[in-house]
């Protein structure tokens, strides 16, 4: 009997997010299960009841009928009083099923302990590892990178300027300049998107091995004088010491009085957000400055953030909102329902409409939350973490640095040493080898010369030809069967010589002609 | 030899050296094929009519049918069949190298004493034995080229013990030869030689995987261009020694080019049996399931990319998808996008495999590139479409030091926005090793003949 994967609304105000879209409840109905969703479920995230029903889905108006024949709840937020009915959602399932959202469940332990009373599976969307195997499922990931991008829309609808420099018949407009704080995946999105509207971006990260990919996005990585890598477990940063704050701190300071926009999304996982921005600050920067806190659900990095809100404080106005993501929702139900169908994908491996919950898979053990009368959570901490992977690439600089010097060491001694034995042998070849043979060697020494030359200048693209040019110019053999086929008696060497001739001769027309065939077929555009 | 032989067959190395070093572009590599012909020409004619030359009533007939011969296997050799010719092509110079020797033997021509008849009958005795080996080991690269033997090493208990009790029994019979070249001991000491480099040659190659049939090629040229040598020593004949000469170095840099390429040592590529190791290789980490695509869906990719890079290998050959595929190129290229090809050194079954076939379907040669040439450009690429390749495209080479293939250099196409793999299944690659590009969360797998998806590819892009 497939499972039935039930879609409700909604319970939370203004999430806008839905964790299926047309595209994918075909896929998830080809995995054989049944997907049912509420009517007007996929509304706010522009996906119509009719699209649903085309794809496969079942559309349910009756509220009650939908949780009593779910198998699997899949939403996007933790359980709440439904909108319609008022009622507490999991009062309104039956015991025994499994539940799909996020959950936090770092932060509400109490929901767990609800799941676990009533019996049910829970999968945390939020708690899947942060490996490169679960990426295709890394709902944090898709998330933080529509929240970076959204930030900088944000930012730029509250900033009364370009973002680009101009110079107009009406003056010159400078361009805006912009921090970024957290050079995650929020960050870097960020970073991309005010660059790419032509601002002036620069980011911090306590983390140095995200350098690169923050140049790669066109941004400029800002640093203090104190050496300490912040790298933690699962490519998140940890708490630094003291000496390193303050000078971050100093930092931030100093930009808070050139730039126009901040954008901040520094979190460590599990702690409240740590208080980057200073009320100070937000008073040194210049009146119109914006501020963007993407840490605001967890606390926020500044100290002047209000929840929700956007909040004028010294002529700076501080943007609060905790759901960037869900502000683009269509491109965030998309990108979410893709994760979701690559999760479910991941624990339906037979294809045959069930959930396989195997605690032993990294993956499923980390998400799954509740399972079997259990509170599972918090799984065992990642096999691969970031941090002794930039320990290796530390070390391996100095390594490679070290090679190549030893490298020309030794070889410049071997090459000593093989000129040595090659003058001793040719010597030593000299006192007994006739004249006639000094005067051969001699030509095939200086012809291997010629050739060693000759080949290495030969483009990658023409080695098949000039095999193939090679190997019929060694047809030339056929010289030593020419001169043998005549002069002897022997009928026995005729034969010899003639065959060698014709086998000679097929090489000779043969590799010719199919190099030619080849060279013709090379040609440049337009040719 | 007189005077005007001697000057004839220096003109004619002097052309071959021209031949080689016109191949050095694409611009000029059509005339360098002209040089060589003229070189071949100009010594061929040049010995016929000396005086050496007396009796043609084998001569003309041999060389006609030859010709025939040859003429005819150029023709109707399919591009992807490329490197069985090239195989069998070696083992006739290899065939010849031997024959000569033998009948020098037979009949020699000039009597030599002393020092000089040591010298003589150790040059004749290698020509044969070059010979030999270069001729046994061409037939087995040819029969794993074609399929007709299996592709896997033959692993021999004690195999490297057997090539050398092979080579010091060589030495030994070579030792005897030389002391008592004459009376029917030495046509026995001969005989034997020649079974046992033939032997030697048949087990070099077979111990060689059907992966590294690029390497043993070049190697086999490289064999057939110091067995011409040989026997140029033997005649005293400069210009056998020094086309010889050429074609032993120029093979010897292809083969050393090609290791390089797949980070393995020359030295025992020279003594055979290498590219066994990791034969058995234990898959101690688990991937989980790669993305799967459908044919509409790696279109839209295609269709939205602005930048596409094409990673062809072994498969696209296999498949004869080149047509195709340059098709797809053609359409793709006529919508305004940046179309390019990325060649690795190894892909295919010959150096430069790859950019024959796509030659042969009409793709301009400047938007070919070579690994170096574009590895930094894929990280601003979006699309990467990888047909029918593996293990010349696997991260593990740089990631995973523990990997067979560690350090091999590699297309790096797992640094593009997108990268589609087209390939008929899971297998693994010829170094027998999984590969995680295929699980990449940028990566997606389109399943089935590299010919059919691309041509479902060509229907389905606007």
């Amino acid at each position: 009997m497939p499972l039935n994967i039930a879609v409700p609304t909604n319970t939370t105000p203004n999430e806008t997010r839905t964790p299926v879209s047309p595209s994918t409840v075909k896929a998830l109905s080809q995995l054989g299960f049944n997907i049912t969703v509420e009517s007007g479920a996929g509304l706010d995230s522009q996906f119509s009841d009719d699209e649903f029903r085309d794809k496969g889905a079942t559309i349910e108006t009756d509220v009650a009928k939908l949780y009593n024949d779910a198998d699997v709840l899949l939403k996007i937020d933790a359980p709440g009083r439904h909108p319609k009915t008022g009622q507490d959602e999991l009062s309104m399932l039956p015991k025994g099923k499994t539940w799909i959202s996020f959950l936090a469940p770092a932060q509400h332990p109490e929901t767990l302990k609800r799941f676990n009373d009533h019996e049910m599976s829970a999968i945390a969307l939020d708690a899947i590892p942060r490996i490169s195997r679960a990426q295709k499922m890394d709902t944090l990931s898709s998330m933080a990178n529509i929240a970076g991008y959204r930030a900088v829309i944000e930012a730029a609808h509250n900033f009364g300027r370009f973002f680009t420099g101009q110079i107009t018949a009406a003056g010159k407009i400078p361009p805006a300049k912009v921090l970024i704080i957290g050079a995650g995946v929020a960050g870097l999105s960020a970073i991309g998107a005010a660059k790419s509207l032509g601002a002036i971006v620069r980011a911090f990260d306590t983390r140095a091995e995200v350098k690169e990919q923050v140049e790669s996005m066109g941004g400029e990585f800002l640093t203090v004088e104190i050496e300490e890598d912040g790298a933690g477990t699962g490519g998140y940063a940890k708490q630094m010491s003291q000496a390193f704050i303050d000078a971050e701190m100093a930092l931030f300071m100093e930009q808070a009085k050139e730039v126009d926009i901040i954008i901040t999304t520094a979190l460590i996982p599990g702690k409240p957000a740590p208080k980057l921005i200073t009320e100070d600050m937000v008073k040194a920067m210049k009146p119109g400055s914006v501020i963007v806190d993407l840490a605001s659900p967890n606390g926020g990095n500044c100290e002047c953030t209000v929840k929700d809100q956007i909040h004028s404080v010294h002529n700076v106005k501080i943007i609060g909102y905790t759901n960037l993501a869900a502000r683009s929702a269509n491109l965030a139900s998309t990108l979410l329902s893709n994760n979701i169908l690559r999760l479910i994908e991941h624990l339906c491996s037979e294809k045959d409409g069930q959930l396989q919950i195997d605690t032993d898979d990294e993956i499923t053990r980390s998400c799954t939350v509740v399972h079997q009368n259990n509170i599972l959570w918090p799984p065992p901490p990642p096999k691969l973490s970031a941090a002794p992977k930039a320990a290796a690439s530390q070390t391996a600089p100095a390594k490679e640095a070290a090679l190549p010097i030893k490298i020309t060491k030794t070889s410049a001694k071997a090459i000593i040493v093989y000129w040595l034995i090659a003058a001793a042998a040719m010597l030593a070849l000299g006192k007994v080898a006739p004249p006639d043979f000094m005067g051969h060697f001699t030509v095939f020494v200086l012809a291997i010369f010629v050739g060693w030359q000759l080949i290495w200048n030969v483009s990658h693209a023409l080695h098949t030809p000039l095999m193939s040019v090679t190997n019929a110019i060694s047809g030339i053999v056929v010289v030593g069967s020419l001169l043998q086929v005549s002069g002897s008696g022997s009928s026995l060497v005729t034969g010899l010589a003639g065959l060698g001739i014709l086998v000679a001769t097929i090489n000779i027309t043969g590799g010719f002609f199919v190099t030619r065939r080849m060279l013709n077929m090379f040609r440049r555009e337009g040719e | 030899m007189n005077g005007t032989l001697s000057m004839a067959y220096l003109l004619a190395g002097v052309f071959f050296i021209l031949s080689l070093g016109s191949l050095s572009s694409q611009e000029t590599a059509r005339k360098g094929n002209t040089y060589g012909i003229i070189g071949m020409a100009i010594a061929i004619i040049a010995t016929i009519v000396s005086p050496a030359v007396t009796v043609y009533s084998v001569l003309v007939p041999a060389m006609i049918i030859g010709s025939a011969i040859g003429l005819w296997l150029a023709v109707r050799v399919e591009m992807t069949a490329m490197p069985q010719l090239v195989a069998m092509l070696h083992s006739f110079v290899g065939l010849a190298a031997v024959l000569i020797g033998w009948s020098g033997y037979l009949a020699p021509s000039i009597q030599h004493s002393g020092a000089e008849a040591a010298i003589h009958n150790t040059e004749l005795y290698l020509g044969i034995f070059i010979g030999a080996i270069t001729l046994t080991g061409s037939w087995i690269a040819w029969g794993k080229l074609q399929g007709k033997i299996s592709g896997k090493p033959l692993i021999l208990p004690f195999r490297h013990g057997l090539n050398t009790l092979a080579i010091t029994a060589s030495v030994v019979l070579l030792v005897c030869f030389v002391m008592s070249p004459l009376g029917t001991g030495a046509v026995f000491m001969l005989i034997a030689m020649t079974i046992i480099a033939g032997l030697l040659g048949i087990h070099l190659v077979a111990a060689i995987g059907g992966a590294d049939m690029p390497v043993v090629v070049s190697m086999l040229n490289s064999y057939s261009g110091w067995a011409a040598a040989a026997t140029g020593f033997m005649l005293g004949n400069d210009l056998l020694i020094i086309t010889g000469a050429l074609v032993g170095s120029s093979g010897a840099i292809l083969s050393y080019i090609m290791c390089r390429a797949m980070n393995r040592s020359f030295i025992s590529v020279i003594l055979g049996g290498f590219g066994s190791a990791g034969g058995e290789v234990v898959e101690d980490e688990e991937y989980g399931e790669p993305i799967t695509l459908t044919h509409d869906e790696a279109a839209r990719y295609l269709n939205d990319a602005d930048s596409i890079v094409i990673t062809p290998g072994f498969g696209m050959a296999v498949a004869s998808a080149q047509q195709i595929v340059a098709e797809l190129t053609d359409k793709l290229r006529k919508q305004g996008k940046l179309v390019r090809f990325a060649i690795h050194p190894v892909a295919g079954r010959l150096p430069g495999h790859m950019n024959v076939l796509l030659a042969e379907a009409n793709v301009p040669y400047d938007i070919v590139l070579e690994m170096d040439e574009i590895n930094g450009d894929l990280a601003n690429t979006d699309v990467v479409m990888v047909i029918g390749a593996n293990d010349i495209v696997n991260p593990d080479a740089i990631e995973k030091p523990s990997s067979p293939i560690a350090g091999m250099p590699v297309l790096e196409v797992w640094k593009a926005q997108k990268c589609i793999v087209l390939k008929r299944s899971m297998a693994t690659g010829y170094a027998g090793v999984q590969n995680p590009l295929f699980f990449k969360s940028n990566s997606a797998m389109l399943f089935g003949d590299a010919k059919e998806s691309v041509q479902a590819l060509v229907n389905k892009i606007t």
